[in-house]
């Protein structure tokens, strides 16, 4: 960006090259003697050009980075409204359980009597999961939220062959759906059916009932669903699906809306995944690993994956391998990770459930749908939205209010960032015309949502005041300006290439 | 030239013999904004009516394209292939998806012809 200093810099806003850019030759971090010259025993099949690190200093290592990190938007700086993201406060109590020596510095291989208070903390956070999704079976291992619903389709694909149902090759899924479900039912082989939305925002009953057969394995639900809005008639639909023989996973995604207030396992879900980096405050969006627990309900709780703990008077114990009849893992449908999960998060996660305890938990959903609903309530002389309220934990928008403006939803979200604010999720879920998916989660003040929500209709009045210009031009405050996403989706500079390229000799 | 049909998921098709022309609409070019990537069928794929033909993949979103009829795909358009903008800039003419060996051209005379679709998209906004 061009500037008018003679440094390129603005102030504490700092120009900076890419770290190769930095790079020279013949620079490293620690010095060392030059390497004898000693004849080469490769037989020819020695390195020809350089093994292309930058060549930089420690110093010039750390500033770049924290450089570099200024430019980075995080929950630590501001309200973060990514829909379907839960992008809440990471408590630093948090911070400091993960840290203990005796959860922080443990291996996975160390034997199980060295490591037994982290298995009994799994097993804890275990029994608090399934205890507030009300199902009786867990699984670990998942690394996210997309890994756990590949773990629990791949518990339905299990179940459908014990059962010797090869036939069940189809999977009902919402026009709505996280992009992930449809991915993982194909991932897993199955072929994806879509199922409409009805004229509430919710999935159609008898769009699922007309669906149904002998070849359905289950439906993909996530609840509240992907408009913010909750499914009413769950508890028919699971009926529907078991009708037939299939099974009900749920996406656990938009947990935080419901956790305390209403178990899946009530719903009749048979696995769900819970994104402990969402509901459960984990660090994530480039602070942290995700981790995706699933539960089950009793019919697919044998098909669980490895390794699995048990408890034995009072001892904790891995299972690693499938057992013999009746015993553990018998019937698991394998493995599908190195590890049981992410040991890190689980602390974060267990840290965060037992400061909150089960009342605490409860007014976590109950300001998260305050929250949306505050904004969606507050904003409904600027903006619109497709369904009326009241939403759960998010509040949608369309594109109607910029009808006529030349303002699109994506510029709207430009002039956000010159505001201070990540976007919102924009142009999700497809079936909302310019969406805007808004979630505030609970832990921002009220101080902190009326400034973001004067923010809103500041904005949505200068779009109607026929500024379109305004709009176009942003960000104007941005360490860029707005990205050409059309050549850089068709032309994709994936590598970066020295100005002149050359090689240099391997020394 | 032929007479175009058109599918309530923005399809175009034209029939020229027992080879159809498929493309997508100027609405739907419209509505994904600009194309970035076409996944386009091989030739000699069969494809069904309302199955997948290809997938269009624009700066907000993948989508697939449907097939209006069953057949057999004969030729995929490579310009095409090589710049997805002229789905954007010639969605109607050269900017087509794929070329098929039509199975039963009765299906054709099931979907809309232009003033029905015309009708069909001033209706959904």
């Amino acid at each position: 960006m061009k500037t008018d200093t003679f440094s390129g810099n603005r102030g504490l806003d700092l120009e900076e090259p890419l770290l190769f850019e930095l790079g020279r030759p013949g620079v490293t971090g620690v010095d060392m003697p030059d390497a004898p010259k000693v004849a080469s025993k490769l037989g020819g099949l020695e390195r020809e050009g350089s093994i292309g690190l930058a060549g930089v200093s420690e110093p010039e290592v750390i500033r770049h980075f924290v450089r570099m990190s200024r430019n980075n938007y995080s929950i630590d700086a501001n309200l973060y409204p990514l829909g379907s993201c839960t992008m809440k406060h990471n408590p630093r109590l948090n911070e400091k359980m993960a840290r203990l020596p005796g959860f922080g510095d443990v291996h996975p291989l160390q034997p199980e009597s060295t490591v037994q208070g982290a298995l009994e903390l799994i097993h804890v956070l275990g029994h608090w999961l399934k205890t507030i999704t009300g199902m009786p079976a867990v699984a670990m291992p998942p690394a996210a939220g997309a890994h756990g619903e590949l773990c629990g389709m791949m518990a339905i694909r299990a179940a459908h062959d014990a059962k010797g149902d090869k036939h069940r090759t189809r999977v009902l899924i919402p026009e709505s759906a996280h992009g992930t479900n449809p991915a993982t039912a194909a991932q897993c082989g199955f072929s994806v059916d879509p199922i409409p939305g009805n004229s509430h925002g919710r999935v159609d009953l008898a769009a699922v009932k007309a669906k149904l057969g002998p070849d359905v394995a289950g439906i993909m639900l996530t609840n509240p669903n992907t408009l913010g809005l909750f499914e009413n008639e769950v508890i028919e639909v699971a009926n529907a699906i078991h009708s037939v023989g299939g099974y009900f996973y749920a996406d656990g995604a938009n947990f935080n809306a419901i956790v305390g207030k209403a178990k899946p396992g009530d719903m009749g879900v048979d696995a769900i995944h819970i994104n402990l980096h969402k509901t459960f405050s984990t660090p994530h969006g480039g602070g942290g690993p995700g981790s995706g627990p699933v539960c089950f309900s009793q019919a697919l709780a044998p098909y669980a994956p490895l390794p699995m703990i048990v408890e034995r008077q009072g001892r904790f114990h891995l299972i690693e391998h499938r057992g013999s009849a009746g015993e553990p893992g018998e019937k698991s449908f394998g493995r599908m990770r190195t590890f049981n999960g992410q040991m890190g998060m689980f602390v974060r996660a267990l840290s965060y459930m037992m400061s909150h305890g089960a009342d605490g938990l409860r007014q976590v959903a109950e300001d998260a749908v305050l929250s949306a609903n505050y904004i969606m309530a507050s904003c409904k002389d600027d903006m619109t939205s497709p369904f009326p309220g009241p939403c759960m934990h998010e509040a949608l928008f369309d594109d109607r209010f910029l009808e006529g403006t030349g303002v699109t939803t994506l510029d709207f979200a430009k002039a956000m960032i010159d505001e201070g604010y990540h976007p919102m999720t924009v142009y999700f879920p497809l079936v909302v015309h310019g969406a805007m998916l808004t979630e505030p989660t609970e832990t921002e003040s009220k101080e902190s949502v009326d400034r973001f929500i004067h923010v809103l209709k500041s904005l949505a009045k200068k779009a109607k005041s026929g500024d379109a210009q305004f709009f176009k031009d942003a960000p104007r405050y941005a360490p860029r300006r707005r990205v050409d996403e059309t050549a850089a989706a068709r032309n994709p500079v994936l590598r970066w290439t020295p100005p002149a390229p050359k090689a240099q000799a391997a020394e | 030239m032929a007479e175009r049909r058109f599918t309530k998921d923005h399809e175009w098709i034209e029939l020229n013999g027992a080879i159809a022309t498929v493309g997508i609409t100027n609405y739907a070019q419209e509505q994904l904004g600009d194309v970035v990537f076409v996944d386009l069928p091989p030739a000699g794929k069969k494809i069904t009516k309302g199955g997948e033909a290809a997938v269009v993949e624009s700066v907000k979103a993948a989508s697939e394209v449907y097939s209006p009829v069953t057949g057999e795909v004969v030729e995929s358009n490579a310009d095409l292939a090589k710049n997805p903008a002229l789905a954007n800039t010639a969605a109607e003419a050269g900017g087509w998806f794929v070329k098929i060996k039509v199975a039963d051209p009765k299906e054709l005379s099931a979907l809309m012809d232009a003033a029905a679709y015309k009708k069909f998209v001033d209706g959904l906004h």
